[in-house]
């Protein structure tokens, strides 16, 4: 059976694509930066998951307000670099595996989330700079990829705890697919931030950390905030971060927190990262 | 008119709700139009030509003519859709931040602002408690 290795928290930010693509890594506005996220490279070199199942969304890329799906599974076996508008980011192609996202389309239906199902999903940097922080450059991704795309452009997102439940049943899903593989989920976007409007710039280093706290020890805590105090204690943006609470919902209900790293800013933005297992039993 | 919404109250901030979608469909989905290069070459050889192509109202047109993203984003723009042509302009995020801050704030200050830990949300989360209006940030 399919096993749950870990969970990881990241923020996506495009600004750090772009300094991986560009090389700017050394420079003394990203040194801490790349610094920080180091052990999540080495976390995953070591742990090898087959697949990476990653929570994130769509920034007007593949989705546009013609259609807009809550929540939607990349069951495609393979996934083009969208272009955002500067041409597609110079990264390889992201590999899905269709077998194992057709399962779990049809386990999470029958939990009773009503998926989007896509085959034409160009993947933007929503899900591409996750894979830079992890993996940093190869030349072919080292994992096959699920993408689940959660819409929170167009308010209103899907709630906090309705986030949560889609983790638990994602987990019963990976559980019952029937392969020896390692399988990790990523939930992406997030923290605090506000791009739009007079108060673009906002931060809220309290909340985040807060955030990243309850996350380990009481995400019941974070499923009940309403859509208006994400949006008013993280700003516009900051309510990205309900799509962490797929991956935590993923995991046990006890989890240990192998690495938290905390940064401001990544451009307009909080960046956040965490590594989570499983406690063994 | 739509009820009134808890978030109503948050100051500096267009919430992308069922109204602002309705309001703001084809200027967003002209900023869409900008993902395809084909697209971007036209626009740029003629704005106005092109824009033409979208039933967008005046106010839009004009807003988009003259990159006035706060007023894109009053129209019913959304952030992500408006900062396709920041991109087309070669504009980073935080050239978009500092010109929505509405207080003359240059791309360096909203940039030393981040760098100092962003804008704080306190007085800034509701317009019932706000002391100023936007006060130019100050290193």
């Amino acid at each position: 059976m399919a096993k749950l290795i870990g969970g990881i928290g990241t923020s996506h930010v495009p600004a750090i694509g772009a300094a991986v693509d560009h090389g700017k890594q050394g420079e003394e506005y990203w040194k801490d930066f790349f610094t920080g996220i180091e052990p999540v490279k080495e976390w995953i070199k070591e742990a090898k998951p087959d697949v990476c199942i990653i929570v994130y969304n769509d920034h007007a890329s593949a989705y546009s307000l013609e259609n807009i799906s809550t929540f939607a599974i990349g069951v495609a076996d393979e996934f083009e670099p969208a272009d955002e508008g500067y041409g597609p980011r110079d990264v390889p192609i992201v590999k899905g595996h269709s077998e194992f996202a057709w399962h779990i389309a049809e386990s999470l239906i029958f939990s009773e989330f009503d998926m989007t199902i896509s085959n034409n999903m160009p993947v933007d940097h929503g899900l591409t700079v996750p894979l830079s922080v992890a993996y940093d450059q190869p030349s072919e991704w080292p994992c096959r990829v699920i993408p689940i795309a959660v819409n929170v452009i167009q308010y209103p997102a899907p709630t906090a705890n309705r986030c949560y439940e889609l983790g638990k049943a994602l987990r019963m899903a990976i559980d019952s697919y029937d392969s020896d593989i390692k399988v990790a989920v990523f939930g992406t976007g997030g923290m605090s931030h506000q791009l739009q409007g007079e108060r673009a710039g906002l931060i809220n280093r309290d909340f985040d950390e807060r955030f990243l706290d309850d996350l380990v020890s009481d995400p019941a805590a974070l499923t009940k905030m309403s859509h208006t105090e994400y949006i008013r204690e993280a700003g516009a943006e900051g309510i990205e971060m309900v799509m962490w609470l797929v991956m935590r919902g993923a995991m046990d209900v006890d989890v240990d927190e192998k690495y938290r790293f905390y940064h401001v800013p990544v451009s307009n933005t909080a960046y956040g990262l965490t590594i989570l297992e499983n406690c063994e039993s | 008119m739509r009820d009134k919404r808890d978030y109503d109250d948050i100051p500096g901030t267009y919430v992308f709700d069922g109204e602002h979608s309705r309001k703001g469909y084809h200027l967003n989905m002209f900023c869409m139009s900008l993902n395809k290069d084909a697209n971007r070459e036209e626009f740029r050889a003629d704005e106005k030509a092109y824009l033409d192509k979208f039933p967008m109202t005046s106010e839009q047109r004009q807003s988009v003519l003259e990159r006035d993203f706060l007023e894109m984003l009053r129209l019913g723009g959304n952030i992500y859709y408006t900062f396709k042509i920041a991109i087309f302009d070669r504009l980073t995020m935080q050239h978009l931040g500092a010109l929505m801050s509405n207080n003359e704030m240059t791309f360096e200050e909203f940039r030393d602002m981040m760098i100092s830990g962003g804008r704080s949300v306190e007085n800034n989360r509701s317009k019932e408690n706000e002391t100023q209006e936007y006060p130019k940030w100050q290193n």
